[in-house]
């Protein structure tokens, strides 16, 4: 027998910048790679995942109208914060995955380098998808990126805190708020993740993680009237094309689910933030 | 201002003083310029085919302001182009005869000696035309001799300098004093748009010669380029519409300078009747300040009588 | 009887040569379709029949798949990129030569005014050859890595209101990216396609480059359930482009999307008003309101509302409705008996549902199909003329009270194609700009289009771009 008992967490969903049980009161057993217990998660319903999309979409006014300099700070805090508790988040991502210790430590170490990799982005991606463009008349034209609205990510099932990350951060980098359904055995990462979030500047309603059943909580989002855009990653192989049948009814755009798993190690590229992002045109006479 | 100004029962608060007549001038509705001239351009595309452009080509001719303004010319010279102003054509009794001829003050008196009886009216400039740079007694006396002389309708320009300065009510004192100055005689406003230079200042400049009083308001002197354009007519054909809705008074637009083929004037014909409306389609309401104008609209207009196309040796060149 | 009355000016009809009947352009021959059916393709402005055209079906679309296919393997998808762009500056340069014909043919089939499909749609047509012909050599400078490669063959779908210049969009940035493509015009205004698959023809394209497949929803239902294609642009009804992204569901086939809209037109106190007049005319009455950017909704500010709605009225007094091949004519015909039932039964909606319907003194001619110019005031936002796309000259006229109310009106709809904002203040101007919820936003100007301008829409008004830099994406492996 240990001289102290631990004091165990409990985890709970991140919605709206707080941190509820379940609506349904439900929650499931996490256990890890090789079958230990490691916690209760709460098992999100369709009511959830409404008030989640409700916490998304109201927060997306003020987090889509901050400098995009704003959100490159906030981002690059979360990455602080996210280093600033590595040890907690080898421990997590070595028991949810199975990984060993030295192993995790890098998958934890690259997911920060990667959420400051996209904090840079914020203040640039409009230099490289926007354009002034020279049309043959006297008007200034020029089109400028702006996020999609509210994004719902199907988070990786297998990397559970760096692939979080590298989908997560590309989508609300540009000003988009986000609804995550996380990896479905291995969520605890996640909701650590959003403790991070929230102890770091960013706010409440911006990010928001489900952990539940991706086959239950999939199709609410791909149906979900308001929601703009979808991220099929963590979609069942067999899922995919009904929900992209249903994400159809208000022409969500559509991240489709990869044949195969990406290394995420692997240096990323811009492509998962132009998916979340609208081109806006702007026509103005020049005169005197 | 103390000023009795025309326009003063309809624009009591404008009129009021100096402060208040620069904030209703800049508060009427800016011109886009791109807009304006997008505008133009389209109503330019409009296709006058057969018997509506033979009325055109007459009304086109009955507007007209058969103009000289040279300093060299003489009364030989303005006695043969007021000739030619009672009967442009003379080999087609049916061609009717111009608005009015337009002369420097000096020579009114010529002019009105060979078109008296013919119903074609005699134009003077006046106020020290083209640049208004003297005094407003010499612009008054300008004025009162070119009435004295035989004009009934003086084209007067406005002090630019003090329209650009934003010295309104100067301007507006100027015309005020010149309309009482010309008596009986039709008083056309010349803003002289060219050095304007603003689509803008178009629109306030007409305002103000409308609210001093002004019969007609003229966009050029034609000794400043640009002279008319299509886009400046059209915010001018703007402003008097919009004048006329307020007050009641129909104030007359004329395009001068510049338009040199019947093709244009038609141009200007379907904008006047488009954007002013049918109300201004008279020689009352529109003019054409031109001279080489006419032959082109007298060659167009033989062309449509025989079918043939005419040459410039048979029309005159005065 | 008008003082000033505009003699007809009739455009002559006699520089195109109908044919009574066209076939499938197919791997760069007209053919016969396989089960041998045809539809026939009328002007509306006289319901005379132009011609009788061929219906593709299953067979014809999977042999057209098949050439364009082939094509790509062996010809387009292979070939130098300088050389790709030379056939795409011969179209353009054809295009421009025989401009008169396809600008009357294009009136014609459609029944719009000579003066817009002279002016605007061929014209741009031209123009979005000749920009993207340029693209074609300098693919890896745009933005979408070093080395990128055409996806193959794409399938294009597009819609009745500008036939030539759809064409255009769809065929130009496709072409120039090394895909080729399967074409299918729409059902009512067939004829410029075929047209223009003559001019391929001419510039020696080679066989199977593009391919075009006439007839109805069938015909566009099968090509996009083709399972040969890797891409799908459509460009038509929102509820058309939702069964097409259903479709494709589940498979690796791109799709872009440029569906419906019902776009605001704010116009703020401090606005050009008589600038403001032309942008909404040429908003809402441009090609008789068949165009999915339409100002629909004229949102105007109270304090202005009077004397811009006196100002409109006049203004629409002077449209000329009729003739679509006289040069004078503002308003054409309706596209189809169909079309003119959909307007008809909204703008009855409107009456009954309490809007004020106002109508200049318009005469219509006795046979086609026309609907005069229409402003409804009174509207809310609860009424379905405010709410669902009419495609047609009908005006909706809301107002507002302050700039957030007039975002929130702007943006409370599903669609977000395009929007319109009018104010002399700069400042202004970008404020509402950036928040209205659309693809584009004309500021002082409405309904202009240029091939160097990205458009295309947010929410359910579809999503990509074409035009542009942007345009190329749709047709790259990015």
């Amino acid at each position: 027998m240990p001289d102290r008992l631990a004091v165990r967490k409990t985890y709970k969903l991140y919605v709206g910048g707080a941190f509820p049980r379940s609506e349904s009161g439900r929650s499931y057993e996490i256990t890890s790679a090789e079958g230990r217990f490691l916690a209760n998660a709460a098992m999100a319903s369709r009511k959830d995942v409404r008030d989640a999309v409700v916490a998304a979409r109201g927060a997306f006014a003020k987090w889509s109208g901050a400098t995009a300099y704003n959100r490159g700070q906030v981002l690059y805090r979360a990455a602080e914060v996210l280093e600033g508790r590595r040890a907690q988040f080898v421990d997590e991502v070595a028991a949810s995955e199975g990984r060993d210790r030295d192993d995790a430590a890098g998958t934890v170490d690259a997911a920060v380098d990667r959420l400051v990799w996209y904090a840079g982005w914020s203040d640039k991606i409009a230099q490289i998808a926007g354009s002034a463009n020279a049309v043959a008349g006297p008007y200034f034209n020029f089109s400028v990126p702006e996020p999609t609205g509210v994004v719902a990510v199907l988070a990786p099932q297998s990397s559970s805190l760096l692939g979080l990350v590298s989908v997560v951060a590309p989508v609300v980098v540009s000003g988009n708020t986000a609804v995550v359904v996380a990896s479905e055995d291995a969520p605890l990462p996640a909701i650590t993740f959003g403790e991070v979030l929230a102890t770091s500047d960013v706010p409440g309603g911006v990010v928001n993680i489900l952990t539940g059943r991706t086959a239950e909580l999939a199709p609410v989002l791909a149906s979900h009237m308001d929601v703009n855009a979808i991220d099929l990653h963590g979609a069942a192989a067999g899922a995919a094309t009904d929900l992209e049948q249903a994400a159809a009814e208000n022409v969500k755009r559509v991240l489709r689910r990869p044949d195969a798993e990406p290394d995420w190690r692997a240096d990323p590229d811009p492509h998962r933030m132009l998916a979340f992002l609208e081109t806006k045109t702007v026509w103005h006479p020049m005169g005197v | 201002m103390s000023l009795l100004v025309p326009a003063a029962e309809h624009l009591p608060d404008a009129l009021a003083s100096e402060s208040t007549l620069r904030r209703f001038l800049h508060g009427l509705p800016g011109v886009d310029q791109v807009g304006a001239e997008a505008r133009a351009a389209t109503l330019a595309t409009r296709s006058i085919k057969r018997e509506s452009k033979r009325w055109a080509l007459d009304m086109a001719v009955r507007m007209t302001d058969l103009t000289t303004l040279e300093g060299a010319d003489t009364p030989g010279k303005v006695r043969a182009l007021s000739a030619k102003a009672v009967r442009p054509d003379p080999s087609d009794p049916t061609c009717p005869s111009v608005a009015a001829v337009c002369v420097y003050g000096d020579l009114a008196g010529e002019a009105a000696a060979v078109v008296a009886g013919s119903g074609v009216h005699v134009a003077a400039v006046a106020t020290a035309f083209p640049s208004g740079r003297a005094s407003l007694a010499v612009k008054l006396a300008d004025t009162r001799d070119a009435v004295a002389a035989g004009a009934d309708e003086i084209d007067m320009v406005i002090d630019r300098g003090a329209f650009l300065c934003g010295r309104y009510g100067e301007v507006l004192e100027e015309i005020v004093q010149v309309k009482q100055a010309c008596g009986p005689a039709h008083l056309k406003v010349i803003l002289e748009t060219g050095e304007l230079a603003t689509l803008d200042n178009a629109r306030r400049a007409a305002w103000l010669a409308m609210a001093g009083g002004a019969d007609f308001v003229k966009t050029s002197t034609g000794k400043v380029t640009p002279a008319a354009t299509l886009p400046v007519t059209l915010v001018l054909l703007e402003a008097v519409r919009d004048f006329a809705a307020l007050t009641g008074r129909a104030v007359g637009v004329k395009a001068a300078g510049g338009i040199r083929s019947a093709k244009d004037a038609i141009r200007y014909l379907v904008m006047v009747n488009e954007v002013a409306g049918e109300r201004w389609l008279t020689p009352e309401a529109f003019r054409f300040g031109a001279s080489t104008l006419l032959n082109d609209l007298l060659l167009q207009r033989a062309k449509q009588r025989t079918g043939a196309y005419a040459g410039p040796d048979y029309f005159t060149i005065d | 009887m008008p003082v000033f009355d505009y003699a007809p000016a009739p455009e002559s009809r006699d520089i195109v040569a109908l044919r009574p009947g066209y076939g499938l352009f197919v791997d760069g021959a007209f053919t016969e379709p396989a089960d041998g059916g045809t539809f026939k393709t009328v002007n509306p402005a006289t319901e005379e029949v132009l011609a009788e055209v061929a219906e593709a079906g299953p067979a014809d679309v999977d042999r057209a798949v098949a050439a364009a296919r082939r094509a790509f393997d062996g010809v387009w998808g292979r070939m130098r990129p300088a050389e790709r762009a030379k056939y795409l500056f011969r179209v353009a340069r054809v295009l421009q030569e025989r401009a008169r014909e396809f600008a009357v043919l294009e009136s014609l089939d459609n029944g719009k005014p000579i003066r817009e499909s002279r002016d605007v749609d061929v014209p741009l047509a031209a123009a979005h050859f000749f920009y993207y012909a340029g693209w074609a050599d300098k693919l890896r400078w745009a933005g979408f890595g070093g080395d990128p490669r055409p996806l193959g063959v794409a399938g294009q779908v597009i819609p009745w209101n500008f036939p030539l210049l759809m064409a255009a969009w769809k065929l130009a940035p496709a072409l120039a990216a090394g895909n080729t493509c399967v074409l299918k015009p729409a059902e009512t205004t067939p004829l410029s396609a075929l047209l223009l698959a003559e001019v391929l023809q001419q510039v020696d394209l080679p066989p199977g480059v593009v391919n075009i497949v006439t007839g109805a929803g069938g015909t566009g239902r099968a090509l996009v359930a083709h399972g040969g294609l890797d891409k799908v642009a459509f460009t038509g009804s929102t509820e058309v482009g939702k069964q097409i992204q259903r479709t494709l569901a589940g498979t690796r086939t791109k799709l872009t999307l440029e569906l419906g809209g019902k776009a605001a037109n704010i116009v703020f106190d401090d606005a050009p008003l008589d600038q403001a007049v032309e942008g909404i005319v040429n908003g809402i009455f441009f090609n008789q309101g068949h165009v999915c950017c339409a100002g629909s909704r004229l949102l105007v500010q109270e304090s202005v509302a009077e004397p811009l709605l006196e100002r409109l009225k006049q203004r629409l007094a002077t449209l000329r409705l009729g003739d679509p091949l006289d040069k004078n004519t503002d308003i054409g015909a309706v596209n189809s008996a169909a079309q003119l039932e959909r307007i008809t039964e909204l703008a009855a909606s409107g009456d009954a549902e309490g809007a004020v319907r106002w109508q200049p003194e318009c005469p219509l001619p006795d046979r086609g199909w026309w609907f005069p110019p229409t402003l409804f005031t009174g509207v809310s936002q609860s009424h379905r003329i405010a709410r669902e796309e009419i495609f047609g000259p009908v005006l909706s006229v809301l107002t507002f009270r302050t700039p957030d109310e007039a975002v929130v009106k702007a943006n409370n709809t599903p669609y977000g194609l395009s929007a319109g904002v009018w104010s002399e203040k700069g400042s202004r101007i970008l404020w509402t700009a950036q928040r209205l919820r659309a693809g584009v936003v004309w500021a002082n100007t409405f309904n202009r289009f240029d091939p160097a301008s990205p458009f295309g829409g947010y929410k359910e008004s579809g999503f990509g771009r074409e035009g542009g830099r942007h345009g190329l994406e749709a047709y790259l492996d990015a």
